[in-house]
């Protein structure tokens, strides 16, 4: 038979597209159905009450409350870290045996699975450091969880300011470090906020590490202080999609949209400072 | 008067050996232009000066390089190239202010008064023969200029530091033969002033601006003599078939 090219491109091309489809419909399901579900649950109430009746009626903001401590705790902790490995890494490091051990120790730190992080937050933190199960110790643990991904992000961004713009620098007599304050991080920041913001994502939305370390099962009054357990929103919907009998299905679809917007928006924000910066980008 | 004094200078990249055994002498005031095709070792030796160099990872070298009769090596890092400035080859404004751009170098070292910063970047641009052309315009980003513009703002940025020497690497590689002729003026200017190393693919320019010309090859350098012996009468076959064009 005589290959036709139009029509093997054809066929080519249907499958391609397919595939890519296969991607949007999920989450376009996804989307679609926890609106559907959970916005008839969303009204001023139950984002500012407290769960009442066992987590039957009342509202969720203890949990988003401590979702976003946790949140601002995770970044106040794994941001200035991340920012100064990535910074060592990329500027100062020289290739030898202990930074390629570094570099696989990041890479191997991302692909820990959460729950791991959620024991490993367990035994340090909890339990060695004595903190007990308290938003210190969750957002320790999820500070840990998220810091190879602000590395990397860091890196990447400090990497992609051109050479050229340090050894400018370094010719007109400024130093090394002088070059990186005044220079390379000016550029880097926008990279170093979307992968920031992309963490904060992640943390919000883990169970697992929090599950030990900090989130409490029912607890109808806001933290008072770092030492205090707290509501999270991914460990309450889990909470009363399983555990607790009898709640009607637009409060659980409800938590699930508020935490799936408060993830998107987090996305979005990130989506928006890439897109500026690439439109101001000058070289 | 000696600027720079080079003694059984050897440079290696790796296993690369980008200069061979150089011994030659930059005088004062002078502008030494630098002449080779690519790879003989021109760039290695213009960064050497201001110690560029040694930010490769696999640099080594042996040898001596003194500056006003003190090894280069022995001096600050950040003071060589203070006192050495440099213009690159493309156009490199950093992605600041054009005034922000010639304020730099001074700031680092510490200058902050805004009136001695403002005299240092008019001072600067009048210099480079640009000031008309931006005084009116000095907030606005350095990347709305145009190529020979941004090349003469690099070179206003390299005065601003008050060095001794400017290097200039093939500093018209990417301009129009105006523009070119723009910043070659400014060169002869910048003479009386400065001592001038000038690394150029141009042997032409070569030959314009020159006070005296070296010729490399493999890294190696085979003549250097007054820049109108080399173009009329060279000692070396190697650099007359060079600069008539039969090679490189």
């Amino acid at each position: 038979m005589k290959r036709n090219p139009e029509r093997t491109q054809k066929i080519a091309f249907f499958f391609l597209f397919l595939a890519t489809l296969f991607i949007v419909v999920p989450v376009g399901l996804i989307l679609v159905v926890i609106i559907q579900k959970g916005l008839p649950a969303i009204n001023w109430q139950f984002l500012s009450d407290i769960p009442r009746q066992g987590m039957r009626a009342g509202g969720i903001f203890p949990a988003i409350v401590g979702t976003l401590y946790l949140v601002l705790g995770a970044i106040i902790f794994a941001l200035p870290i991340g920012l100064m490995a990535a910074i060592y890494l990329s500027e100062y490091a020289k290739d030898n045996f202990l930074t390629r051990i570094i570099k696989l120790a990041i890479v191997n730190l991302a692909g820990v699975p959460s729950v791991v992080y959620g024991l490993f937050g367990l035994a340090l933190f909890v339990i060695f450091f004595k903190f007990g199960a308290s938003i210190l110790a969750g957002s320790l643990t999820l500070g840990i969880m998220i810091l190879p991904l602000i590395i990397t992000a860091s890196r990447e961004a400090l990497e992609s300011v051109p050479y050229s713009f340090r050894e400018v620098s370094w010719s007109l007599g400024a130093s090394k470090w002088q070059t990186i304050r005044h220079i390379v991080l000016p550029n880097a920041i926008p990279g170093i906020l979307t992968g920031t913001i992309l963490g904060l994502g992640r943390a919000a939305g883990e169970t697992a590490p929090i599950l030990f370390t900090v989130a409490a099962f029912y607890l109808p009054r806001l933290p008072k202080s770092a030492f205090d357990q707290a509501m999270a929103l991914p460990y309450h919907l889990y909470v009363i999609s399983t555990q607790v009998p009898n709640v009607h299905e637009k409060i659980r679809y409800g938590t699930a949209l508020v935490l799936l917007t408060m993830v998107l928006f987090m996305n979005l924000v990130a989506i928006v400072i890439r897109y500026k910066f690439r439109k101001k980008k000058k070289w | 008067m000696v600027t720079f004094n080079i003694r059984n200078l050897n440079i290696w990249f790796g296993k690369i050996h980008a200069l061979r055994e150089l011994n030659m002498q930059v005088l004062t005031h002078e502008i030494l232009t630098v002449i080779g095709p690519a790879n003989s070792g021109k760039t290695t030796f213009l960064r050497m000066l201001n110690r560029l160099n040694e930010l490769q990872p696999n640099f080594t070298m042996s040898g001596t390089v003194d500056f006003d009769n003190r090894n280069i090596m022995s001096l600050g890092r950040e003071d060589v190239r203070r006192r050495i400035g440099m213009v690159f080859a493309l156009p490199l404004p950093l992605p600041l202010s054009i005034f922000d751009n010639i304020a730099y170098g001074p700031r680092m070292y510490g200058i902050r008064s805004c009136s001695k910063l403002a005299s240092i970047v008019e001072d600067a641009l009048k210099k480079a023969y640009l000031w008309e052309e931006v005084k009116d315009r000095l907030d606005t980003s350095a990347f709305k200029l145009s190529g020979g513009q941004q090349q003469r703002l690099c070179i206003a940025r390299t005065l601003a530091v008050e060095p001794q020497v400017i290097l200039f690497d093939e500093p018209c590689s990417g301009l129009d033969p105006i523009s070119t002729a723009k910043v070659e003026e400014a060169m002869i200017k910048l003479k009386e002033y400065y001592t001038i190393v000038l690394v150029t693919n141009n042997v032409k320019q070569a030959a314009r601006v020159g006070d005296r010309t070296a010729f490399f090859l493999g890294g190696e350098l085979i003549e250097l003599d007054k820049t109108d012996k080399i173009f009329t009468a060279p000692e070396d076959s190697r650099t007359d078939g060079y600069i008539r064009g039969k090679f490189g």
